[in-house]
């Protein structure tokens, strides 16, 4: 029934009522996540790759390292532009086209947890201030849609960060040109993002497709590796928190992007 | 007069099944006297009939089809109904209402709203108007609690069993009540969360493993497991 946006009441009773319990649908605790399945450098032709799989939510991410002009206030910087895709075949809402007001929210909030928590050392992209910088591209494709697909992005963004790799250079009249062999990107920082969605009055993690058509509101929070919220965004409709919930939330997120660091960054 | 796959062998459209004297079911075309596969599946030959089981596929109505829909919108003269069809189906009021309807008095929301899940039965279908259905048998109407599973529609006849045996074993083992809609949409309604999860993973195992032999065998030792560490927690 995922094919028409009107939500079946049943399903809603149902979800609230076992939540109201602290049980969800598939059994789980309402903090806990599905199987989490990493790989990372899995496109050979990106610079950095790595595919992320949440239960049945499938993304991939890549990353490709470009040359162009800083933007005009940040001359020393490289530039970072990320662009999610929800490509139809993951889900029968997801149309082909344009980008649509979900695909740039994704973008914007997976952007938002890299460049505010500085996971990139932006400055040691410059090339020449003012005139030539590396872009880093960060595309992520969602590749089926069941439910989180903030968290699982996010995550494998980073796991793609951590695997790319930056060509050597040399610069000659200007222009930067390949040498053959390749130096880490330098990630200093390691962000992570778990989103919250509120269930009736209660706080739930890693959302499954079901809950999230019956969620009132969403909250994600972006954690830097000292444990520091970098960024936060809520969503998911006209629902609201209050401020026990977000310090709640806050104390949760703190433990779980702990663990879920814990994944992507080895050692 | 040959047929050129065993039984339960996977074929992919455009698959060569049989030439001869052979009559096209499911999923199969004749052209020129030869039956092709038309989707990705496992054939079968049942006597003179050539048919392929569909790995995954859309549900097509059939008259006397039993389905479980979605009421999407009410209209003055009934309700449009989500079916997972390619049409929508559609449901007269006054199937539901007695001789008395008039559409200026009643109030149609008030026996079925938007966001209602129905038991219904097809009572026509032939792809030139949209399905029609009815709810005027005993078993049939709103379904007011219990969960939705969706499995692929042409999984449905594994989930029954031969004779009812898979479907009659789940109910016995977990307790649930088990309505299936041949749409591929299945209520399931039990006493506990605990025992409708054991349902829920028996009918995700069968989809999953629909095409292997031994399945009833399995689906039940897996729901025997699951309940004795259930148990022991």
């Amino acid at each position: 029934m995922t094919s028409s946006p009107i939500i079946v009441r049943i399903k809603k009773k149902r979800i609230t009522e076992l939540l109201s319990n602290g049980k969800r649908l598939d059994g789980r605790e309402p903090t806990e996540y599905r199987k989490i399945q990493l790989e990372s450098g899995v496109i050979e032709r990106a610079e950095g790759s790595a595919r992320v799989r949440l239960g049945k939510t499938e993304v991939m991410v890549g990353v490709k390292i470009g040359t162009g002009a800083p933007f005009a206030d940040v001359p020393n910087k490289g530039v970072l532009t990320v662009n999610a895709e929800l490509v139809p075949l993951a889900s029968p809402d997801f149309e082909p086209g344009p980008p649509g007001e979900n695909a740039v929210e994704l973008a914007r909030v997976v952007d938002r947890g890299i460049r505010e928590s500085k996971a990139i050392d932006l400055e040691k992209l410059c090339v020449e201030p003012g005139k030539n910088v590396f872009i880093v591209f960060i595309d992520v494709y969602i590749l089926n849609h069941d439910g989180n697909l903030i968290d699982a992005s996010a995550l494998a963004a980073l796991a793609a960060l951590l695997n790319t790799k930056m060509f050597k250079y040399t610069i000659e009249d200007g222009e930067i040109v390949k040498k053959p062999g390749y130096t880490p990107l330098p990630v200093i920082n390691y962000p992570i993002s778990v989103t919250f969605a509120k269930i009736g009055d209660k706080l739930v993690m890693d959302t499954g497709l079901d809950e999230e058509q019956v969620m009132d509101a969403r909250l994600t929070m972006a954690l830097n590796k000292d444990g520091n919220i970098c960024a936060i965004q809520k969503g998911g409709g006209s629902g609201y928190f209050t401020q026990e919930e977000i310090s709640e939330a806050a104390k949760i997120a703190l433990k779980k992007t702990e663990e879920l660091r814990k994944l992507v960054v080895k050692g | 007069m040959p047929v050129f796959y065993e039984k339960k062998q996977l074929v992919a459209p455009g698959d060569l099944l049989a030439e001869g004297d052979y009559v096209p079911g499911d999923s199969t075309y004749k052209e020129n006297g030869k039956i092709y596969a038309s989707r990705l599946g496992l054939v079968d030959y049942d006597g003179r009939r050539v048919q392929v089981v569909a790995l995954k596929a859309f549900y097509i109505p059939a008259p006397g089809d039993t389905i479980i829909g979605k009421v999407v919108e009410t209209t003055p003269g009934g309700w449009v109904i989500d079916i997972k069809a390619p049409h929508l189906a559609r449901l007269r009021a006054s199937d539901v209402v007695e001789r008395s309807f008039k559409p200026e008095t009643t109030d149609l929301p008030s026996i079925f709203d938007v966001g209602d899940l129905i038991i219904a039965r097809v009572v026509a279908y032939d792809r030139t108007r949209d399905p029609l259905l009815t709810v005027r048998e005993p078993g049939l109407g709103k379904i007011t609690r219990g969960r939705l599973i969706e499995v692929t529609p042409t999984k449905i006849p594994r989930v029954i069993g031969r004779k009812g045996s898979m479907v009659s074993m789940i109910k016995r083992e977990t307790g649930c009540q088990l309505t299936l809609g041949q749409n591929g949409l299945v209520l399931v309604s039990g006493k506990s969360p605990e025992n409708e999860r054991l349902a829920v993973m028996a009918l995700h195992k069968i989809e999953e493993e629909s095409h292997t032999s031994g399945l009833t065998d399995r689906v039940t030792e897996m729901i025997k497991k699951e309940r004795k560490a259930v148990e022991s927690n």
